[in-house]
């Protein structure tokens, strides 16, 4: 009934070519933007700050990352947490040996460092794809971890190789307090989501699209593989880079290589499979199912328990929790093997229906 | 199929709210609150299960024979996983119920306590690192809530030197000693301590890096064989000490010339490598076994009243159990210091339990009367030393259990100190800390 495009005319290339060409749409999306930058800082608890929505953001971009280079341009990478460790070593070698750098250009280029290190990594899938390609950037994975721990230099010769990163200053304000940061890493995330869904929807994007989908098909109709896909590997790393950027300096303040294992490119990964491959939204959502809901589960089974007298204790709970949030990821993953995004598209298509389906 | 998710989704937003909405229960005036961001599953939920499950138990005990002074303390568990990412949300969610009167943090985890060093000291809330965690936090003036008590890697690796140059009747002149580490940081702290020794001390050290996990090791053990060393020192953590007592014994190296740091030296370590972890050495902070005390009148209160914390009773007395009581120990001794100053029978506000930490005096008369005699070194903090005490001992393993070797050993202070001084001030010049000056705390 609300949700209808019904008399909604499209008179110019402009209109009807914008992100979101339905005006709900656009109503719907600046609401969520007001909500985000206006209403959540000032009603948010510092536990929701530092330990929701700052990482969820943050793997949200990461996730976002990866889904530009696995969802569009069908190149399977398991080594965005490495690309994520590149661009959290460069910040912090950038603000600390550069006198003076301003916090924000030192993101940049570590996203830029990161991008190149992807471009490096990425050549191997000039020749070999699929999962072949996939234990290529395993490679990117080990390599990058072993050498962040290897070369004393890159952690600044800390004796541990963990790094601890100073203060964050824009333009001579402080960024202590988590709104504050959350502010920051939500600016910096709303804005790389905004380039990255214009990207997707231009030559570039189709571009990535036409190689996932066949690339003999693409290559024969013009489109350079080379290019394509290696501009895949840089947007991707960038955005991974960004990520572990802000991981480091709004998040958890000190990083060590170790942190960056296997097991968090395997968390992203699961991210954009649960989400939606191949969306933009999608990012946001997998992210949010998989930070979220063991969250959720941490809280709610113990208070579960305590309610109906169950003999648990907390150990149980947490293998509880873990189990719970393995058959949940199935549920979701045979109900809709497209992902949550998929799931709020057929969401629209019912509500444009609604309440005279036929 | 819609319909459905949205049953559920109303569901769980329901119960969300309900939960929320129970939340903020009402606690009794004087108590005091341990958050305890504890790991019973995961990599190394064996290890968290008994060091926690000891910690748990002496908190219980307290209780049980009326609280610190009367005090109760209260806790709340939140499981890790060993995750910095997940420890940092579970500080997050108790940091406001630990504000007014909290206990000293444990978290078990030198990552954890890497991403918690800034954020307790800005919450001021009082963070413990028990022989793990950011060595440098020993000088206090950077580091006013970081306490790396009882000791550190360096002063532990210093203290194995000190071992080592007894054995050899005072002098390491000449010998060749094979440092054979977890490629972390974890493994990497000790290394400019061993540098520093070697240097004193003239023998030869040759650093040899094991990747994690470290469940293959021929590689390096085919290098010690080949470099003939006069001792291996491993700082080893989880299956990779396991597989180097396994590997040395098939390389024909004698374990007796094998020392491991206090990771590598529990149960958990030696009892899955059989038979070739006989003659093998470690430091340690605490001793193992029920002979102390305090530990057997734990099982008779405790587990007398069915309140005992483990559900494996095997584990009582073990390393990590007795390490865990320990950590309690401190950390109510810390509670009981600041009590004493400011007030017997209340509960202790941050600021107070910092004090108390700062000015913990656990002598050996205090360790005798808690039933903890041996079971510790006496530890005495000041705002210049947070660490308190730098002492281990040397125990070995007979075949079925850990049997102390020495005294309590002191690591070379007037070496390793200055290291952590000057790591220190680098840090604060980082972040841009004004230390705090020593001379007027009291």
């Amino acid at each position: 009934m609300f949700y209808r495009e019904t008399g909604q005319f499209k008179t110019s290339y402009a209109a009807d070519q914008q992100i979101f060409p339905i005006r709900q749409d656009r109503i719907g999306i600046m609401l969520l933007l007001v909500v985000a930058f206006v209403v959540v800082p000032l009603v948010a608890s510092n536990y929701w700050f530092n330990a929701i929505l700052i990482p969820f953001l943050i793997f949200s971009l990461a996730a976002l990352g990866l889904n530009i280079l696995t969802g569009y341009a069908g190149q399977l990478s398991l080594g965005s947490a490495a690309f994520m460790a590149v661009g959290a070593y460069a910040a912090y070698n950038f603000q600390v040996r550069v006198e003076g750098m301003p916090i924000l250009a030192s993101f940049v280029l570590a996203g830029l460092t990161a991008a190149g290190v992807g471009i490096l990594f990425g050549l191997p899938s000039l020749r070999i794809k699929g999962f072949y390609l996939a234990v290529a950037t395993l490679a990117a994975q080990f390599f990058i971890v072993w050498c962040l721990t290897k070369f004393p230099y890159l952690s600044n010769n800390s004796s541990s190789g963990v790094i601890s990163v100073p203060g964050i200053e824009v333009f001579g304000m402080k960024f202590d307090a988590p709104q504050e940061r959350y502010l920051l890493v939500l600016a910096i995330v709303a804005l790389l989501a905004l380039a990255a869904k214009n990207m997707v929807r231009s030559t570039t994007g189709r571009a990535w699209m036409a190689v996932r989908d066949m690339d003999v098909a693409a290559e024969v109709i013009g489109i350079r593989l080379m290019c394509t896909k290696l501009l895949a590997f840089a947007v991707s790393s960038f955005y991974c880079g960004v990520a572990g950027a802000l991981y480091a300096f709004c998040y958890l303040g000190s990083v060590e290589p170790d942190g960056f294992s296997l097991d968090l490119s395997f968390k992203i990964l699961f991210m954009i499979i649960v989400g939606g491959v191949g969306s933009v939204l999608g990012s946001f959502l997998g992210a949010a199912f998989i930070l979220l809901l063991p969250i959720f589960l941490d809280i709610f089974l113990p208070w579960l328990s305590g309610v109906l007298q169950l003999p648990f204790d907390g150990a149980t709970v947490s293998h509880i929790q873990l189990m719970v949030f393995g058959a949940l990821i199935m549920f979701f993953l045979i109900v809709e093997p497209h992902g949550l995004a998929r799931l709020w598209q057929i969401g629209k298509e019912k509500l444009r229906l609604w309440p005279f389906p036929h | 199929m819609f319909k459905r998710i949205k049953q559920v989704a109303i569901a769980a937003s329901i119960a969300a709210a309900c939960l929320a909405a129970t939340l903020p229960a009402a606690r009794a005036a004087e108590e005091q609150f341990f958050m305890l961001p504890d790991y019973r599953v995961g990599p190394y939920g064996a290890n968290g299960q008994s060091f926690y499950g000891g910690f748990i138990d002496y908190l219980n005990y307290v209780n049980m024979k009326g609280g610190i002074d009367g005090v109760q303390i209260a806790w709340e568990e939140c499981e890790t996983e060993y995750n910095n990412a997940k420890g940092v949300e579970c500080y997050e969610r108790l940091k406001s119920k630990a504000q007014k009167a909290p206990g000293p943090i444990h978290t078990m985890s030198t990552g954890i306590s890497y991403a918690l060093v800034d954020k307790s000291a800005a919450d001021k809330l009082p963070l413990a690192m028990m022989g793990y965690g950011l060595t440098s936090a020993v000088d206090g003036s950077v580091f006013p809530w970081s306490f790396p008590l009882v000791t550190t890697y360096q002063m532990q690796a210093s203290a194995i030197i000190k071992f080592l140059k007894d054995k050899n009747g005072g002098s390491l002149a000449g010998k060749k000693i094979v440092f054979l580490y977890h490629d972390s940081a974890y493994g990497k702290e000790p290394i400019l301590a061993l540098e520093a020794e070697a240097r004193l001390n003239k023998y030869t050290l040759v650093q040899i890096p094991v990747a994690h996990p470290g469940n293959e090791q021929g590689a390096q053990w085919q290098r010690i064989r080949q470099e003939q060393p006069d001792y291996v020192i491993m700082w080893g953590w989880g299956v990779m000490n396991m597989t180097a007592i396994k590997t040395a014994q098939k390389m024909g190296f004698p374990r007796e010339k094998m020392i491991g740091s206090w990771w590598a030296g529990s149960e958990e370590d030696t009892v899955p490598a059989g038979d070739a972890a006989k003659g093998y050495m470690s430091a340690t902070w605490n001793v193992a076994g029920k002979g102390v005390p305090l530990i057997a009148d734990i099982e008779k209160t405790v587990y007398g009243a069915g309140k005992g914390n483990l559900k494996d009773t095997s584990k009582l007395g073990t390393i990590l159990y007795n390490r865990g009581v320990s950590a309690a120990v401190l950390s109510v001794e810390a509670i009981r210091t600041a009590q004493a100053k400011y007030g017997k029978g209340k509960a202790m506000g941050p600021e107070q339990v910092r004090w108390g930490l700062e000015n913990l005096n656990l002598t050996d008369a205090r360790l005798k009367a808690l039933g903890a005699t041996g079971l510790l070194p006496e530890v005495k903090t000041s705002c210049d030393n947070h660490e308190g005490s730098g002492k281990v001992k040397m125990q070995q393993w007979d075949g079925t259990k850990w049997v102390p070797l020495t005294d309590w050993i002191e690591g070379n202070k007037q070496l390793i100190h200055p290291l952590f001084k000057a790591d220190a001030a680098k840090y604060a010049k980082e972040k841009g800390i004004t230390p705090r000056d020593c001379s007027k705390e009291k």
